[in-house]
């Protein structure tokens, strides 16, 4: 080896890491915390990983605002259209597919090949719902036979603002398990990300901003789920809320954000167990269409019959 | 009689004027020389001391007593081609009860409308219930009339009960630099004001300058106007923190020189509770805490009432709140 090329390889094993800190994806862009605080992210033996960004209630109120901005385009938008717009984020994390693999593998100490699976899991539960999103319309609604002369249809609606823990555990499988049934039919999100586990939620708000998703539609927001998700759950102006990540979640106790979020008629999708503990459930479990149906309204239309 | 009243109010703006400026007659070159031996405006200054002023943290009790000041200080506006009587009416009950979740919301200082819509926001507020009706007149927005008309339309708010005008003025005029026929103007709508408070406005986004904020505050302030008004709303950028900043200047001055105290209200373009905030400090800062009523500062404004309303419900639940708690005040399709 000539002198030169050594004295470059030297500085090629020198290179800094590059040491990441992330932000928070709010109305399409990525935001510092208002707070300007960030907390570490460790792999599940303690190894740092990067900075995310520690959200508070300010963001997740910049998140509502957001979100109640984009519903209206999206809830809008036609089912096919929506449809597509899903599909699209499906390829976009196909292309992602050994970040996903190596983030999955980091936060939830899996083997490659387990991680793997969970990832084309993933994909493949984000096209599952996709497909749903011009077939809800038929399966949920219909025409129901009344006793006069009338056409009497009901059809389903999105309900509006959904706020939504994701689960601790399944960094994206189970991210993923709950923002697509919600976002599939209208709504739109404010995801409060797995508290230790953030990094596969925030690459998928990389893709999101990659693909056709109207800015708004999703809002992630990292940080401390005991400080943030009492804000999300009284907020007024949020119509549902899954508490799916209320289980393991620090300091968090379910029925207290159940019970901020009668004070407004919140739809509530309960966490998986048993009185107040709460457990993660098997992400890998076929899906059903209880979660698309959790957060639908039924609009129901009389309509005069001649002959 | 009322004529007479009016003529002598006329010639008391001329003739004080002449004592102010030291002339022994009116003229442009006269005001001229006058509103330019005034000091220019630093704009990158200006800016700057506004934009420190912005950055004011105001928390807990403060800014429960600045939501509240805030609302008591809006002329609640609507100023559309399509403006109905019901829509008129609609926002005259809005006055009345800002909050129907919480009687003890302040209401806001006025109501501000057209012309013709004066008798009907009059009839829904009644008598005592201490909201004005502010009228615009003089051919807003854009000023471009006949001098007989745009009092005529004055004179026919002032008949139909208007508490408050909000005249534009010739900004035509005030660009080609003739000063006189703007003052000549203003001290005319004056008189035709009667007892009625009279709001100058000198649509800032179209005066180009901040030298031309300044000499438009002092021309308005010695025609006679009761109050300075940025902006009709029509054109953009409507008020501004450094704007308003300097007519607040303009007022405090000019009530070192006169003893006299003119009001500002900044108008259009003001949707946050945030924004308004950052007006009251100013004010505070700048004029003084005697400006912090709605006698001396308004904000002409329609969707700041409903973000100060949201926070207003903030402090008092503890939870965030929505737009399904404030009225929706979009036309109605029914």
């Amino acid at each position: 080896m000539s002198p030169t090329a050594q004295r470059t390889s030297q500085r090629a094993d020198e290179r800094l890491d590059v040491r990441k800190t992330y932000k928070l994806y709010i109305g399409g862009k990525f935001p510092r915390s208002e707070s300007g605080r960030s907390y570490e992210v460790t792999d599940s033996r303690g190894k740092f990983l990067a900075n995310a960004a520690q959200g508070s209630r300010k963001d997740a109120r910049d998140a509502v605002v957001a979100a109640r901005g984009a519903f209206a385009g999206w809830a809008g938008a036609t089912a096919y259209n929506r449809g597509q717009v899903l599909y699209r984020i499906a390829e976009v994390m196909e292309g992602r597919r050994a970040q996903f693999v190596a983030e999955v593998r980091a936060s939830e100490g899996v083997t490659e090949r387990r991680a793997e699976a969970l990832v084309s899991a993933a994909i493949d539960r984000w096209v599952w719902y996709a497909g749903w999103s011009d077939k809800i319309a038929q399966v949920l609604g219909g025409l129901n036979p009344v006793a006069g002369p009338y056409f009497d249809i009901s059809a389903p609606e999105p309900t509006g603002v959904v706020g939504i823990l994701a689960p601790q555990r399944s960094s994206l499988l189970g991210l993923v398990s709950v923002i697509a049934p919600a976002i599939v039919s209208g709504n739109t999100t404010v995801v409060l990300t797995s508290e230790l586990r953030p990094l596969p939620a925030i690459t998928f708000s990389e893709a999101l901003a990659t693909s056709d998703v109207p800015g708004g539609v999703v809002n992630l927001i990292t940080g401390r789920t005991a400080e943030v998700a009492p804000w999300i759950a009284s907020h007024r102006d949020v119509n549902a809320i899954d508490l799916a990540g209320a289980a393991e979640a620090e300091g968090v106790v379910w029925g207290d954000l159940e019970l901020a979020a009668a004070d407004n008629l919140k739809r509530v999708v309960r966490p998986a167990g048993v009185g107040a503990d709460a457990v993660e459930p098997d992400w890998t479990a076929d899906p059903d269409l209880s979660r698309i149906q959790a957060f639908l309204e039924t609009k129901t239309v009389w309509h005069p019959k001649g002959r | 009689m009322s004529t007479t009243v009016a003529a002598d109010s006329a010639v008391d703006a001329t003739a004080r004027a002449r004592d102010l400026l030291g002339v022994t007659r009116l003229t442009n070159t006269a005001l001229t020389s006058w509103l330019h031996g005034l000091p220019g405006v630093d704009q990158v200054g200006a800016e700057a001391r506004a934009a420190a002023l912005g950055t004011r943290s105001i928390k807990t009790t403060s800014k429960q007593w600045g939501i509240d000041t805030a609302i008591s200080m809006i002329d609640l506006t609507t100023l559309e081609g399509a403006d109905t009587p019901g829509k008129v009416r609609g926002l005259c009950a809005k006055a009345l009860t800002p909050d129907v979740t919480d009687l003890s919301t302040p209401r806001p200082a006025a109501v501000c409308v057209y012309g013709d819509m004066v008798e009907i926001a009059k009839d829904a507020l009644g008598a005592d219930s201490r909201v004005n009706v502010a009228a615009v007149a003089t051919a807003f927005p854009s000023g471009r009339a006949s001098m007989p008309v745009k009092l005529a339309d004055t004179r026919f708010a002032v008949e139909a009960g208007a508490d408050e005008i909000d005249m534009v003025i010739d900004r035509g005029a005030f660009l080609a630099g003739d000063y006189l026929t703007v003052f000549r103007e203003i001290a005319a709508v004056k008189e035709a004001c009667g007892d009625a408070r009279l709001k100058v406005i000198m649509e800032t986004g179209e005066l180009v300058t901040y030298d031309n904020v300044r000499r438009a505050s002092w021309l308005s302030m010695l025609a006679g106007g009761d109050f300075i008004k940025t902006s009709t709303g029509k054109v953009s950028p409507a008020a501004t923190l450094p704007v308003t900043m300097i007519m607040l200047e303009a007022v405090r001055d000019w009530l070192d020189l006169t003893g006299e105290m003119v009001g500002v209200k900044p108008a259009g373009g003001i949707r946050t509770s945030k924004d308004a905030l950052k007006y009251l400090v100013t004010v505070n800062e700048v004029a003084g805490e005697e400006w912090l009523d709605n006698h001396w500062f308004r904000f002409g404004a329609s969707s700041l009432l409903n973000d100060l309303l949201l926070q207003r419900q903030r402090i008092a639940t503890g939870a965030y709140s929505g737009a399904d708690y404030v009225t929706d005040d979009s036309p109605s399709l029914y």
